[in-house]
């Protein structure tokens, strides 16, 4: 088995170049650069998920990786194939899910769009049964098989598309936005079966997402990518640790006060007798903490909150761009 | 592991599965499939009752008699309903992309032309050869000729070049659209004006447009050109009758041309992302 | 009254003439109201007119393609002058002015009725019940987008044509001021007959949903019997008959023999008004099938 990577990037730049308005007539050329020097490697296996705020960059680069885009400058590997070059030959290997576009037949009962997918990436009838046998369980799909997919719930409809991105067997799975919409228990049902295609056959996966529960719940990695540039690589825990761990002490207190003043600490609500403290792991810890608070009032109650990945990622967001803090 | 490049026979069995799907997705609007397809009869046919209409009020048209007109009007409008059946979807190429929908194309192991074919296939189409069959029917019978192998083997050879001209210049000018967005309107003057341009004589034209489609525009080889070899007729502007038989070889001209195009446009779309 | 006469002067707005009870209006807030409804549709026209404003490149590019049509169908018919001078009362310049009014008039008229498919969306998506709940009379809220769409492609998409056309060929212009103006106003008319027609196919859509097949149909039929393709006076004797009784014929080869000086004196008036008969009795029959379509709608609740 080979011990290249699976996905490989290196120093991808991607500029476009739009036409701006520049007085009543005149249109006047700009360059944008959607992506600018990214370099990453996936190895086979990986689950990796690929957050940034919206115009980061991130959907340029799942179409690069796909071939759908050609970069300006650098070069791509996936699955040993180059995508600008080899596009046709790789399509037969990834399967892509793109949030808001379907790829069925919407019309026809869902049972014909599996059928039609069959002929069009030619997978042999038996491994196709078996499939669409193994994905009908895993998503129970078996009572939605003769529905028109126009009739079919937001939720429905993606779990369907999971498992029609996943009937040719690819080595690499690329989800953009893959629970978006979607109630909570269909989300589970999403990120179940994500892990169990990844724990089960070794699929590769990169996923793209506004919600960080995903992350949490599915992702060993994460990519954070803001400005065309990757400005964090790493597992969700050290995201948490390099970004500083905030903790929120809630405190509840027997009656209500003024905002308590605790040094290394913010007050982030107060409402009646509770208070919002929070603090960060490395200033100072959770126990000088409640000590200097009970010093100043009486305490009820307290709880500890730890980080909220939203916190961080927050923060990374609105953090300068420029610095590159991949390993 | 699977061939990573399909023959022309599985790629003809998976487009033949995928017009049934749109088939199957269309019959379940029938009422509107119903009226479409009558439409789709009913305005082809008043082309020809027009020619038919014009020979009512002279005998002849630019020398020309009604069997004749006939004959050309029935090998062109033929050609070019086949030609609509199976490419004119290129069309929608544009809005797909300003939809979004494009990339999804992209991703699969099949030429975007042949999904975009399948995806908007219409039988009702079908409903446009009528006109023309017809037509073709009673130039012969009208057209006092013998029909031997030769001027069948020839007739057939130039319906084939005539669809696949039509089909080429259909493909050339939507992939023009991918830079000149919302031009589609103007590639309608090359599809549709050549479909109406090769119904009639070619001697009728200005001297000017005559050359544009003799020479640039080769609209004169879809009908005209073979007609005049297919029956024996003198042509009045002197035009080498060899150019009568050239039409397969400028169909393969064009063939190649289309392609040559089409990929340029993939690329270009594939560098700008739009 | 019987009910089909109440439905059709209620659809012109005389409830309480008829019967059904409603307040006294004194004149002044009748006049009062017919302006600000005045000022709506005005509006509204020029909101239908400005939404086709946006689309530069395909008016362009619809210019271009009607102009090159425009030559074929000239060339086709100088060659069938060759054999004779006159046909149905046309000489050559006539038959190729008339080819370039015909190319001028297709857009404003919408022959091919893709436009009105709006109607047919709209009842599909469900948004057509908005449409209901607006202080404009329906049926004059879409006549008043109709005409600044029309507006719009006759300035942009008619005139490039035909000028270019006068250029290349020889064609021939009212001498008489007068002509010119019978020419508009029958123009005018024959856009709110083809809005007629149009309107009543597209209500179609309230039952069949899709209202593409039949407006597809109409388009067609439009297409032959209106005289777009050639002069009426081409067709056959009792074709031509036929032809001149449907309300097609006054959507584009009545204007045209106005352009050409055919009709004169008495009988331009009366052509005038027969146009505005048939205005009547098709937006008297929309307004009937919408009237039914309204309480269909109501009762169903959208």
């Amino acid at each position: 088995m080979s011990t290249e990577p699976h996905i490989r990037m290196s120093a991808v730049r991607k500029t476009f170049t739009v036409r701006q308005r520049a007085g009543r007539i005149r249109r006047r050329r700009v360059e944008v650069c959607a992506v600018d020097g990214i370099s990453l490697t996936m190895n086979r296996g990986e689950l990796c998920g690929y957050i940034g705020p919206n115009g980061a960059g991130k959907s340029t680069t799942i179409k690069m990786l796909t071939g759908i885009l050609v970069p300006t400058s650098g070069t791509i590997r996936v699955a040993g194939l180059d995508p600008s070059r080899s596009r046709l030959r790789l399509t037969r290997r990834i399967g892509v899910v793109f949030g808001q576009r379907t790829q069925l037949w919407w019309d026809l009962p869902l049972r014909d769009s599996f059928d039609l997918l069959r002929y069009v990436y030619r997978v042999p009838a038996t491994r196709h049964r078996a499939n669409l046998a193994a994905f009908s369980e895993l998503l129970d799909l078996g009572p939605l098989l003769a529905t028109p997919v126009r009739q079919l719930s937001l939720g429905q409809r993606m779990r369907a598309e999971l498992a029609a991105a996943l009937l040719h067997d690819p080595e690499i799975l690329y989800l953009d936005e893959p629970t978006i919409g979607l109630d909570v228990v269909s989300k589970a049902a999403v990120r179940e079966f994500l892990l169990q295609v990844n724990r089960e056959r070794g699929m590769t996966i990169l996923l793209t997402t506004h919600d960080l529960a995903d992350i949490e719940r599915l992702c060993s990695r994460v990519i954070v990518i803001d400005h065309g540039h990757i400005i964090s690589d790493g597992t969700v825990e050290d995201i948490k640790t390099r970004f500083g761990d905030v903790r929120t002490l809630v405190v509840d207190l027997a009656e209500p006060c003024p905002p308590l003043d605790v040094p290394a600490t913010e007050i982030v609500q107060v409402e009646g007798p509770r208070q919002w403290l929070r603090f960060q792991r490395d200033h100072t810890t959770a126990a000088a903490v409640i000590a200097q608070v009970a010093d100043q009032a009486q305490i009820r109650d307290l709880a500890i909150e730890e980080t909220h990945i939203e916190d961080v990622i927050r923060r990374i967001y609105t953090e300068s761009p420029a610095t590159d803090t991949s390993k | 592991m699977v061939e990573d490049r399909s023959g022309p026979i599985e790629l003809a069995g998976i487009y033949r599965r995928l017009i049934g799907a749109r088939i199957r997705a269309d019959w379940q609007y029938r009422t509107s499939f119903t009226l479409l397809t009558a439409g789709q009869m009913l305005f082809t046919i008043p082309d020809f009752v027009v020619v038919a209409m014009i020979f009512d009020q002279v005998p002849r048209l630019a020398g020309w008699t009604l069997a004749e007109v006939a004959f050309l009007y029935g090998l062109s409008d033929l050609a070019f309903a086949l030609a609509d059946i199976f490419v004119s979807q290129v069309e929608s190429l544009v809005p797909l992309i300003k939809q979004g929908s494009f990339d999804r194309l992209l991703t699969r192991p099949m030429s975007p032309l042949i999904q975009v074919s399948a995806e908007f296939f219409a039988l009702r189409q079908l409903g446009r050869v009528v006109a023309p069959i017809l037509a073709l029917g009673l130039a012969v019978s009208w057209l006092n000729l013998q029909w031997n192998a030769q001027r069948v083997l020839l007739t057939v050879m130039a319906l084939g070049a005539a669809t696949v001209i039509f089909s080429a210049l259909w493909i050339m000018t939507s992939a023009i659209t991918f830079w000149a967005v919302d031009s589609s309107h103007a590639t309608h003057s090359i599809t549709y004006g050549g479909r109406f341009l090769t119904q009639y004589p070619l001697s009728i034209l200005g001297e000017w447009l005559r050359r544009l489609v003799i020479y640039i525009l080769p609209l004169a080889f879809v009908a005209y050109l073979p007609t005049v070899v297919i029956l024996d007729k003198p042509d009045p502007l002197g035009l080498p009758r060899a150019l009568g038989y050239a039409s397969p070889a400028v169909a393969v001209i064009l063939a190649f041309a289309a392609r040559a195009i089409w990929a340029t446009a993939i690329r270009h779309y594939r560098s700008t992302g739009s | 009254m019987s009910r089909p006469s109440r439905l059709f002067w209620q659809g012109f707005g005389y409830p309480r003439k008829f019967g059904t009870a409603g307040p006294r209006q004194s004149t002044f807030s009748v006049w009062l109201s017919l302006g600000v409804a005045v000022r709506l549709l005005w509006e509204i026209a020029q909101r239908g007119f400005r939404r086709y404003a946006t689309y530069r490149t395909a008016t362009l590019a619809g210019a271009f393609t009607n102009t090159v049509f425009g030559f074929i169908r000239a060339y086709v018919l100088l060659a069938v002058y060759q054999s004779r001078a006159d046909v149905g009362g046309f000489n050559v310049v006539d038959a190729i002015t008339y080819v370039f009014l015909t190319q001028a008039l297709l857009a404003p008229v919408d022959i091919f009725s893709g436009g009105m498919n709006e109607i047919g969306d709209r009842i599909q998506t469900g948004d057509i019940v908005t449409d209901f709940y607006r202080p404009v009379n329906f049926q004059l809220y879409w006549l008043a987008s109709d005409l600044g769409r029309s507006t719009f492609q006759l300035l942009f998409r008619g005139v490039p044509p035909f000028v270019v056309g006068i250029l290349a060929f020889n064609l021939t212009l009212p001498s008489k001021f007068l002509t010119w103006i019978a020419f508009l106003l029958s123009a005018t008319l024959a856009v709110v007959i083809s809005f007629g027609v149009r309107f009543a196919v597209s209500l179609s859509g309230f039952w069949l949903l899709d209202t593409r097949g039949a407006l597809y149909v109409l388009g067609a039929v439009m297409m032959f019997f209106s005289g777009f393709l050639i002069p009426l006076t081409f067709f056959p004797p009792w074709l031509e008959t036929l032809s001149r009784v449907l309300p097609f014929a006054a959507i584009v080869q009545v204007p045209i023999e106005i352009f050409l000086g055919k009709r004169t004196g008495g009988e331009l008036g009366v052509t005038l008004i027969g146009q505005l008969l048939w205005v009547i009795v098709l937006l008297g029959v929309s307004r009937a099938i919408l009237a039914k379509v309204t309480r269909r709608v109501v009762v169903q609740g959208g």
